[in-house]
């Protein structure tokens, strides 16, 4: 792959975990397609959404939030949220770094079909934001009986 | 929303770390704004999941670590349909400079934002000089 020229020494399993990174930008970790509303690596919030029979979760990484400035909306199978993370410029400090993202932001996720619009629920705490839609009843698995 | 906590900062001879656990996971280096003001350097670190329980801050001679593990509650039967974020396990670690006071490291953690302060020491910020008229 590409040659890296700053490396020091690392042990044998950081040259490989380094080839897998690698190899993942070029090829992409995900198997499927990518989604057609997917956003680059790194846009803020990352977010996670996770499934069960039930219910689909949707966590967003979102630290240091105000929740009354959230816009959380769902139309369908497609929520959408929006809103603002504030991190100030402390005037009169010299600053060495600033990584942490400031700004307004939003984010649509495609759920599965059979979501429930009316039945979402959101909290947040401790910096993660879960939002929480139940799976339509007539979707749940069902055993059948034979007579 | 989880109100300010202040944490006293333990400072520990050798820096311990729980090795065991932390090698499993990739490990996630927090997004940090690091400035400095007449008073001493102020860090503010994004580590959501993290609460005061999970987080660890420690400092070994000039190294001052930061650790944290994030707590999602999620059910056992839960399936990944995207994930941005594959690890909880945020550590990142900085060289600290002398002029730095570690004994009086404040720290806060509200909302998965760390904030830790460190004064510079008492004796090189700028005094006033008090002259009596003798």
């Amino acid at each position: 792959m590409f040659a890296n020229l700053t490396n020091l020494g690392g042990s044998l399993f950081d040259d490989f975990r380094r080839l897998e990174e690698e190899m993942d930008e070029l090829y992409g970790r995900w198997p499927m397609p990518a989604g057609i509303r997917s956003v680059a690596r790194g846009t803020y919030p990352p977010l996670n959404v996770g499934a069960t029979p039930e219910l689909v979760d949707v966590y967003l990484f979102a630290a240091g939030l105000d929740p009354k400035t959230l816009d959380i909306s769902i139309q369908q199978n497609l929520l959408t949220v929006s809103g603002e993370r504030k991190a100030p410029k402390k005037e009169g400090s010299n600053y060495y770094r600033r990584e942490r993202f400031d700004g307004p932001f939003r984010r649509l996720i495609t759920l599965p079909d059979d979501v429930d619009p009316d039945q979402v629920e959101a909290h947040y705490r401790d910096g993660i934001l879960q939002i929480q839609i139940r799976r339509s009843e007539a979707s749940q698995p069902r055993q059948i009986e034979v007579k | 929303m989880t109100e300010t906590d202040s944490k006293e900062v333990t400072k520990q001879e050798s820096s311990e770390v729980k090795k065991s656990q932390h090698d499993a996971d990739t490990v996630l280096r927090p997004f940090v704004d690091i400035f400095e003001d007449a008073g001493g350097i102020t860090l503010l670190a994004d580590m959501p999941g993290v609460s005061r329980e999970r987080l660890k801050i420690e400092v070994d001679k000039d190294v001052l670590l930061v650790e944290g593990d994030a707590r999602i509650d999620m059910p056992d039967n839960m399936e990944a349909l995207y994930a941005d974020v594959r690890s909880t396990c945020y550590r990142r670690s900085f060289g600290l400079s002398g002029e730095l006071d570690t004994d009086e490291i404040e720290a806060r953690l509200k909302d998965g934002v760390l904030s830790v302060h460190i004064p510079k020491r008492a004796e090189l910020r700028p005094r006033k000089i008090e002259v009596s008229v003798g």
